[in-house]
């Protein structure tokens, strides 16, 4: 499989990092050198085979439900580029 | 007194028990170091004050007999592990002057051990990359060079400021850690040892992730025992790790030394490949033999999908980094780049932030996650993982204690040789190496000898789950037999 430059575009966006149109060409060509390193998979018989989930057998640990932390407002907002009180300044999101 | 940063970490902690040098002496020697060898570009960040501090705090604990196993030895830590009040960036741009207010766990732990911060160090971009070419702080030097050569050549990476680092005897060991070869290709590249232990034995709480699955810290060490003694206090079980496991951390210095008569040493035959380098086929079998001639029984195995890693991991472990790096969005912390509306806002900051090889990474997993694709791609690469580590099961079912592997197909590289037209070409740098991350196992580098043009070349072991120590007396044999490499300084 291979990306056209329409893909690259909708990849870029979808990954929310800006592309140029004068980066697409060279991004295309990347991607579909690694996508055809990978193409080799392909190749492998995986019937019947279990995806991983977990790479060292054990039994997902769970937390007590119970507050543990916080009242770190000053710090949670510490190395935010804008903010105003505890809060974090963005965009207008909605008109 | 004798050049005490050319002390292995075992040989301070002695003089500084016996009272022939203070902790004050050990860091302001390493300091000074530093200074000397800022060519090298490894430190990206130096924090001589609270080193001082940290080495009087060690020196009086020392005086009052109530020191920990690691008081008043200087280390350089990763500029991944978020360190309390001290700039912490994974050398990328996006996380700009990025002061956490939290100490990583594995880092408060080598504090409560007493050991002391000199500064945090270069790596490769979010740890993506096999040269700490990526880092927003710029390429690292390694300390060694080819004979008669100036060129400056690549450390590995992407742990390439804490090999270079060790190697130049900048501190008496560092962090590090390991997606796909992270602590064990730059060992090699500058013959230090550089052990990932099993995934789960430390925990990955305030480490900078990339693919969390496959994600281990560990040491960069001056030998063995140094590495050993490192993971004892690095190592451990955090609840705040879902994924850390709750076993005892053993006494691993206890391994060195001890006999590894009758051990079963696998030799994989698929890490033979085509075009590997005649002096690479020639180290690994005189680690062969140095393991023999001390008792071990050698025997082929097989390990049929290891081909199959390395692609297997490039749809992973960039999937993994997608979702990872989406918390980089330019409103809570770090770099933000002026927009018109939100979208824009994330767009910008991430197209500005993000370096080259990053945004390529995000974008294949990206795109491998996306609708239509996540089967044929990433499910398929979750299934060959599976076979992976089965392979392995498979051959320690069969009563193999530990498997010996070159470490990386080649010697280190001059800065801008690879990589350039193919990012494949780069990648295959951890093609020893990243089977051991799929399959969750440990494994260990030990420099091993020379190539022609006197660079160091290195061997892996790779153990059982949580049998770090097996790895850790094997790795002893190599060491003794090989010796230990220093460069001649130039910088």
């Amino acid at each position: 499989m291979s990306v056209d430059a329409a893909t690259v575009r909708r990849i870029a966006h979808l990954a929310r990092i800006a592309v140029s149109e004068d980066e697409v060409p060279h991004l295309q060509g990347e991607l579909n050198a690694m996508l055809a390193f990978v193409e080799q998979l392909s190749e492998v018989n995986v019937e019947g085979v279990e995806p991983m989930t977990s790479v060292t057998p054990m039994q997902m640990k769970k937390r007590q439900d119970v507050v543990n932390d916080g009242e770190i407002a000053d710090d949670i907002v510490a190395n935010a580029p804008a903010t105003e009180g505890h809060f974090f300044l963005v965009p207008k999101v909605v008109e | 007194m004798t050049d005490l940063t050319s002390l292995t970490l075992a040989e301070a902690r002695k003089g500084l028990a016996d009272k022939t040098f203070t902790s004050l002496e050990l860091t302001d020697a390493h300091l000074t170091a530093i200074e000397a060898a800022r060519v090298l570009n490894a430190f990206v960040m130096e924090t001589p004050d609270q080193a001082r501090a940290m080495a009087r705090e060690a020196d009086s604990r020392i005086a009052k007999g109530d020191a920990g196993p690691l008081a008043g030895i200087p280390l350089g830590i990763k500029d991944l592990f978020a360190t309390r009040g001290v700039r912490t960036t994974a050398c990328s741009k996006i996380l700009g002057n990025f002061v956490p207010t939290y100490e990583s766990t594995v880092t408060s732990q080598l504090w409560r051990d007493g050991a002391v911060m000199l500064g945090k160090l270069n790596n490769d971009e979010f740890a993506m990359g096999s040269s700490n070419e990526t880092s927003c702080f710029g390429p690292v030097g390694n300390p060694w060079r080819r004979d008669g050569s100036n060129t400056t050549l690549v450390p590995g990476g992407s742990s390439g400021g804490s090999a270079s680092a060790v190697a130049a005897l900048l501190c008496m060991g560092a962090t590090a850690t390991d997606t796909g070869g992270s602590i064990r290709q730059p060992a090699a590249f500058t013959a230090t040892v550089g052990i990932k232990p099993t995934y789960g034995r430390c925990s990955r709480w305030g480490i900078v992730a990339f693919a969390s699955s496959l994600d281990q810290a560990g040491p960069i060490a001056r030998s063995v025992r140094d590495a050993a003694m490192l993971l004892r206090s690095m190592a451990g079980h955090d609840p705040k790790d879902t994924t850390s496991v709750d076993i005892p951390v053993p006494d691993y210095e206890a391994a060195i030394g001890k006999s590894v008569k009758g051990m079963k040493i696998g030799i994989p035959r698929e890490y033979r490949l085509d075009g590997m380098p005649a002096e690479i086929e020639k180290l690994w079998q005189a680690g062969a033999d140095w393991l023999k001639s001390a008792g071990a029984e050698l025997v082929e195995v097989s390990l049929p999908h290891t081909k199959y890693a390395l692609p297997a991991y490039y749809i992973v472990a960039p999937a993994e980094a997608s979702s990872n790096l989406a918390r980089y969005d330019g409103v809570r912390y770090g770099l933000r780049e002026p927009a018109k509306n939100i979208i824009e806002l994330y767009e910008n900051t991430r197209a500005e932030g993000f370096g080259a090889e990053v945004k390529r990474r995000v974008m294949i997993g990206t795109y491998v996650l996306s609708a239509g694709y996540y089967d044929a791609y990433y499910l398929r690469a979750q299934k060959v993982r599976t076979l992976i580590k089965k392979d392995f099961e498979d051959c320690f079912a069969k009563g193999v204690d530990a498997i010996l592997t070159p470490a990386t197909p080649s010697a280190a590289f001059g800065i801008g040789e690879k990589g350039g037209a193919d990012p494949v070409e780069m990648y295959l740098n951890d093609i020893f190496t990243v089977t051991v991350n799929m399959a969750g196992l440990p494994g260990i580098a030990v420099p091993a000898g020379k190539d022609a043009q006197g660079l160091p070349l290195g061997l892996q072991l790779i153990g059982r789950p949580f049998d770090e120590e097996t790895l850790f007396s094997l790795g002893e044999v190599i060491e003794q037999a090989a010796g230990r490499f220093t460069p001649a300084r130039w910088w």
